[in-house]
């Protein structure tokens, strides 16, 4: 075995646009997709206003975050199974096996990122604007979307951690997801499973396309991102 | 070179604010020091007010108390107007958006109640005041110290206030740019704008002021017109301060 | 004194580290028990430790080709004989056989309990577009799987992703997803009785010899992986087939029945 081998195996399955890789990288796109954008929603409302406003029990409220964002991936696979499965009390969803489940699942590891991440970049800008725009009379809704405009490049990064985040991820989905051909098998799963055959040059091309696939998004992002950049530092 | 009859802001029918500022026995007090002690002052209510003193003296302090950004730990501060919008502040440093000069007026103006069209118009306006109309377009950041300040006065103009309140603006500018920044403040004190400046420049304080607040150590030691202030100070530390002679008593 | 207690760690375990081989086997072997019941007996007599790595049939007989092994115990028996044929091994000798047993669904909606062989209950499902959860993962089930469907002459593989589902995993996940989604399935006999989820699964066909598992035990060739611990692996192999070991399979049980019928070649 060796992975010239497998880097073979990886550029003729993309060159020749293999249906079956075609099918579960589609997949693995649409369900992280769906889960980042969810958690960004969810995640950068959320982090801003930890930023902005002081209440009681905010610093733990922080600490329970930032500890969340290393939450093990099949710990909360496990936690939805129970949820999901029909002798479970959200059972009568039937999400259990579904792509939707998997996106759930991914949002789930993928937004307190998102929030800690956000509540950083926006601390940051606060320290650096909130006189000025207090001067202003702004408000603190008014000082929250003025700083997630300024501070949009890091969000950026911070999504794409999520992203990368989520498309490496293989204990959750598995779980919750089951690894069924045709219907829940992603990118990750399916490497689990070549190794597991110990079809290891095809469980590493596969996992070839799926950093390739990684890079080409950050490239994107870097590459949209880069006029702007170049405005920021001037 | 300025033509005051050019803006006149709509919004504003009263020119100045209404009566004069006054304060009695400020205090702030961090740590057991007493920042700004016992100051008493009273701010007519049209024209420039110099607040004038050392470095270190209590001038940005008592200004940030009297624009209501820092609450004062004693004292009693009336004819602060107190309708949203009616008091702006400018900071030393401005501190821009990164975005183009039209994006920071926008910006801020974003913040008022004006309509679009009001919006469109003033931004137009606050342009010309500032003499940045030909930099609309570029962004803030690339613009010089002086370029970025009067960008800075502009944006707090959005709001049309009644009451300006600078924090020497010009400390840190070259003449050239510091002329550019007081025409500027000449033509919004002829709009009918009152505006108090902190200021260590006495030079400008004189230029531009029709009183003075003197503040040393933390307290208010001279107050009233500018003329009478640099021909006949009274207190021994303007007098030493005017001469150049003054310096911090170690404690 | 934290660093005494390491290095005490380090050289105690140093000092008292014995021979060890390494097994590879499949998981639903390792998951029915046997080898926490055969290992300690096998360890005592021969004083030998005997490393178990449960993985799928396919990676057990990869990692083996990769010399990650020094036995090899799984159920495919014509992977084991090109295994043995590929100059991999030494030679393979059966060693125990357990059974196969078809779940259903509470019901049983394809009425598989009313057919009379193999052949008809397959036919049955596939006709009723009952869902039937695969293991899809060229194990040893799956592969007795795929015979099965061949015999019964109803692909099922065009119809993945409807009724036929293909999980790509372990036979405890796939016995989950098939109680979770009402779905038939086939199981080895030993994953079945110690799985903990049943619900209102049962058995709905088992007993014919077509359901038969046979189980291989072959030694890796130290011609193709010089650093094997031949002897070592021999005196196990040996051990497996003789009286010993033998007996000690057929007496591994569960709920009184016992899980693996051994069947050495005397």
């Amino acid at each position: 075995m060796n992975f010239s081998d497998a880097f073979s195996v990886a550029f003729s399955l993309v060159w020749s646009l293999d249906s079956d890789l075609v099918e579960i990288v589609s997949l693995s796109m649409w369900i992280t997709f769906c889960a980042v954008s969810i958690a960004a929603l969810i995640g950068i409302p959320a982090g801003a206003a930890l930023a902005v406003f002081k209440f009681p029990g905010r610093g733990l409220c922080i600490v329970i975050i930032n500890a969340f964002m290393g939450l093990p991936p099949v710990v909360v696979g496990l936690t939805l199974y129970i949820l999901f499965s029909s002798a479970g009390s959200l059972g009568v969803l039937n999400l259990l096996y579904t792509p939707k489940a998997m996106i759930i699942a991914q949002c789930l590891l993928v937004t307190p990122i998102l929030i800690a991440l956000t509540r950083d970049a926006i601390a940051g800008l606060l320290g650096e604007f909130s006189e000025s725009l207090q001067a202003l009379h702004a408000s603190r809704l008014a000082i929250i979307a003025t700083l997630l405009w300024e501070g949009r490049f890091a969000l950026v990064m911070a999504m794409m951690v999520g992203l990368g985040r989520a498309l490496a991820e293989v204990g959750a989905v598995m779980i919750v997801g089951g690894n069924i051909n045709h219907v829940t098998r992603v990118m990750t799963t399916a490497i689990a499973l070549e190794t597991s055959r110990g079809a290891l040059e095809l469980a590493l091309g596969l996992g070839f396309v799926l950093v390739s696939l990684t890079l080409v998004i950050n490239g994107l992002v870097y590459l949209l991102g880069h006029p702007n950049h170049r405005h920021n530092h001037g | 070179m300025a033509d005051p009859n050019i803006f006149p802001f709509p919004n504003q029918t009263t020119a100045h604010i209404e009566k004069p500022i006054e304060a009695q026995n400020i205090a702030v007090v961090r740590q057991g020091k007493r920042l700004l002690d016992g100051a008493t002052l009273s701010i007519q209510s049209n024209g420039v007010t110099a607040i004038m003193g050392q470095n270190g003296a209590g001038k940005s302090l008592l200004l940030r108390v009297l624009a209501g950004i820092l609450p004062a730990d004693e004292g009693i501060i009336r004819g602060i107007p107190t309708n949203l919008g009616a008091v702006g502040f400018v900071f030393q440093h401005p501190v821009l958006l990164r975005r183009t000069v039209n994006g920071n007026l926008r910006h801020a103006l974003s913040l008022t109640n004006l309509t679009r069209s009001e919006r469109a118009q003033r931004l137009t306006d606050l342009l010309i005041q500032a003499r940045l109309t030909d930099l609309a377009n570029s962004p803030a950041r690339r613009l010089s110290g002086g370029e970025q300040q009067r960008l800075a006065i502009a944006r707090a103009l959005a709001f049309a206030p009644k009451l300006l309140f600078l924090d020497e603006p010009t400390a840190h500018l070259d003449p050239y740019a510091t002329a550019m920044i007081e025409e500027q403040i000449v033509e919004l004190v002829a709009n009918g704008t009152k505006v108090i400046l902190a200021t260590h420049d006495a030079a400008q304080a004189k230029r531009l002021a029709n009183d003075v607040v003197f503040v040393h150590q933390g307290k208010v030691v001279e107050t009233g017109d500018v003329n009478v202030f640099f021909d006949r100070a009274q207190s021994h530390a303007a007098q030493a301060y005017l001469a150049g002679t003054l310096f911090l008593d170690p404690k | 004194m934290y660093l005494f207690a390491l290095v005490c760690a380090l050289t105690c375990h140093e000092a008292t580290a014995k021979d060890f081989i390494v097994l590879q086997s499949t998981t639903s072997t390792k998951n029915s028990g046997l080898y926490d019941h055969l290992i300690p007996l096998a360890e005592a007599t021969l004083d030998v430790e005997i490393r178990v790595v449960a993985v799928g049939t396919g990676q057990a007989l990869r990692n083996a080709q990769n010399c990650d092994a020094d036995v090899l115990i799984v159920h495919a028996k014509q992977a084991e004989e090109a295994f043995v044929a590929a100059g991999f091994g030494i030679k393979r000798h059966d060693l125990m056989y357990n059974d196969f047993v078809l779940i259903g669904p509470n019901g049983d909606p394809a009425s598989v309990m009313e057919t009379q062989n193999l052949s008809a209950a397959f036919g049955s499902i596939a006709k009723k577009s009952a869902k039937f959860a695969s293991r899809g993962d060229d194990s040893g089930t799956h592969k007795k799987e795929r015979a099965l469907w061949a015999a019964s002459v109803h692909d099922p593989l065009p119809e993945s992703g409807t009724w036929y589902l293909e999980t790509g995993s372990g036979m405890g996940a796939t016995l989950n997803i098939a109680v979770e989604l009402g779905a038939y399935t086939l199981s080895d006999r030993a994953t079945w009785l110690t799985f903990q989820n049943k619900r209102n699964h049962r058995i709905v066909y088992q007993n014919d010899p077509l359901l038969f598992n046979q189980y291989g035990v072959i030694a890796v060739s130290p011609d193709h992986c010089p650093k094997t611990k031949t002897k070592a692996a021999d005196r196990f192999i040996t051990w497996l087939l003789g009286s010993d070991g033998q007996s000690a399979i057929a007496a591994h049980t569960l709920d009184g029945q016992a899980l693996f019928t051994p069947n050495a070649q005397p």
